[in-house]
């Protein structure tokens, strides 16, 4: 019900191998936050407000891609280093893994 | 924000935030009568209920005023007869939108219309684990059984579930298999939350109130089966607040997150709002959402950290608890911009910690139910 900061890289959380395939359930959906003008992910009983590094990796998540490929794709878009672009998606979705607003493909 | 006309009277404090979330209290109506009902005693009665036009022009206005989701209340919101109706329209109005059920009053055909109709998350409460627990809580023999079939359809359509399980001294020895009842209708989270003592709650203290081994038993199986379920459960846990040492937050602050919205279109800052008796509510058949959310005096009464007295004016955690609970500083200190008496430095703390003692003292004391007023009036 409220609105929380993005969400940090956690340390304890797990890390994700790039070949892991996100995806947002069923109840989680991005949102353009027409009042606020910012990008908001909306999900049971929380709404992240996203900043542009977050809305740009929850936007490429499409079931299909996986981690490497959309950190990849980040990298070019961005013009920056591919190592450190993997090790920052994967602390960002470890962190909505762990709150059960993301999951992997089988 | 740009005011509409330049020359129109300025407010003297500056425009609020717009808020986060709308609750819906779509009626009071409930097959149920748990004992710690957060609806005030003074229930509203169907016929003073907002129309659907009406509740579908305020989810328009919440939406336009910032409001990202929806939670649609009661009561049972399932007493509604509407109810796809105005899950559909708060969908398009571009609205999150959460239901807030006991379970009692969906069909399986119901929660299909639901899900077509755009429903993003459902909420069950559970009022035990077991049908003898829950129905004497519940007060509503067979509800347990209907809430299991519920609980199948639910995960059947794969609505995203969360179980509400509130605890009190009778039910708390029931929190482990909650946990595990979460994971086995594949719920993503559950709500924890101790009695809160408002509403009809207040009447059932002496029988509600946990003791204090009680609250830090539930403390420690919270923490464990967090570490145990990190990743597949999240477990949001509101810990019993008499036994504290300082108040919960009040939201993030009066008047900054969240509204409520009565069955008779009243508009509250919070649920329990309606028991300071100081406060002026207006309603949304006579004024627009967005001019009581900025000017109206009973959001305006608590926002901010003004209208606060010591010890909280100057105290460092103004900020983090906002001075605790308006509605309990009324109940108990009297004075609804009083410390919450939970505040081990407030005033009436002394006499929250003699209220505790006598509220834990009684294992047989009685359940008060709610209920609806007498029908019959004289005259
Ligand atoms: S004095 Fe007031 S602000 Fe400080 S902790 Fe107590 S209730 Fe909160
Ligand atoms: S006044 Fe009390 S009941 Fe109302 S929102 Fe604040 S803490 Fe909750």
């Amino acid at each position: 019900m409220t609105a929380a900061p993005a969400p940090a890289a956690e340390g304890a959380a797990p890390t994700l191998a790039p070949e892991a395939v996100p995806f947002l359930p069923r109840g989680v959906r991005l949102h353009f936050d027409t009042v606020r003008g910012a990008w908001v992910l909306l999900a049971p009983e929380r709404a992240l407000r996203l900043d542009t590094v977050g809305h740009a990796i929850l936007s490429r998540i499409d079931g299909e891609r996986s981690l490497g490929a959309i950190a990849r794709d980040l990298a070019a878009t961005f013009n920056a280093p591919f190592d450190q672009i993997l090790a920052d998606s994967a602390g960002y979705l470890s962190a909505l893994l762990d709150r059960r607003v993301l999951e992997l493909r089988p | 924000m740009t005011l509409h006309d330049p020359a129109a009277h300025r407010p003297a404090t500056p425009m609020p935030a717009p808020p986060i979330a709308m609750l819906a209290e779509l009626t009071h109506r409930c097959p149920l009568s748990c004992p710690y009902c957060s609806n005030p005693m003074e229930l509203t009665r169907k016929e003073a209920e907002l129309d659907t036009e009406t509740w579908l022009a305020t989810f328009r206005q919440a939406a336009a005023l910032g409001v990202l989701q929806l939670h649609l209340s009661g009561g049972e919101p399932a007493s509604r007869p509407d109810l796809v109706a105005l899950v559909a329209g708060a969908r398009e109005a571009g609205l999150y939108t959460n239901l807030i059920t006991s379970g009692i009053g969906l069909t399986d055909r119901r929660l299909r219309e639901l899900d077509a109709a755009g429903l993003d998350h459902v909420q069950l409460s559970l009022q035990g684990t077991d049908a003898a627990m829950a129905d004497a809580i519940g007060g509503y023999r067979g509800g347990f059984d209907r809430k299991i079939k519920v609980l199948g359809w639910i995960a059947e359509i794969g609505f995203p579930l969360t179980l509400n399980f509130v605890m009190h001294r009778r039910n708390l020895r029931q929190l482990p298999r909650a946990l595990e009842m979460a994971i086995e209708y594949g719920a993503r989270r559950i709500e924890v939350a101790t009695v809160q003592f408002h509403g009809w709650a207040m009447a059932n203290r002496a029988s509600l109130m946990p003791t204090r081994e009680q609250a830090r038993e539930a403390g420690r199986i919270v923490a464990e089966a967090r570490a145990a379920l990190r990743g597949r459960l999240v477990i949001d846990y509101v810990p019993a607040d008499y036994h504290a040492r300082y108040p919960k937050p009040c939201m993030g602050g009066w008047g900054s997150t969240g509204l409520n919205v009565a069955p008779d279109g009243l508009v509250l800052p919070c649920h329990a709002a309606q028991t300071i008796p100081s406060l002026e509510f207006q309603s949304v058949r006579h004024a627009p959402l967005a001019e009581i959310w900025t000017e109206g005096p009973a959001f305006r009464a608590f926002r901010g950290t003004e209208w606060m007295k010591e010890p909280c004016s100057s105290c460092e955690r103004k900020l983090v608890d906002f001075g605790g609970c308006r509605c309990q500083a009324m109940a108990i200190a009297g004075d609804p911009a009083a410390a919450d008496p939970v505040c081990e430095k407030a005033p009436a703390h002394a006499r929250l910690r003699d209220l505790t003692e006598d509220f834990t003292s009684d294992p047989d004391a009685p359940l008060v139910y709610r209920a609806f007023p007498a029908p019959a009036r004289a005259g």
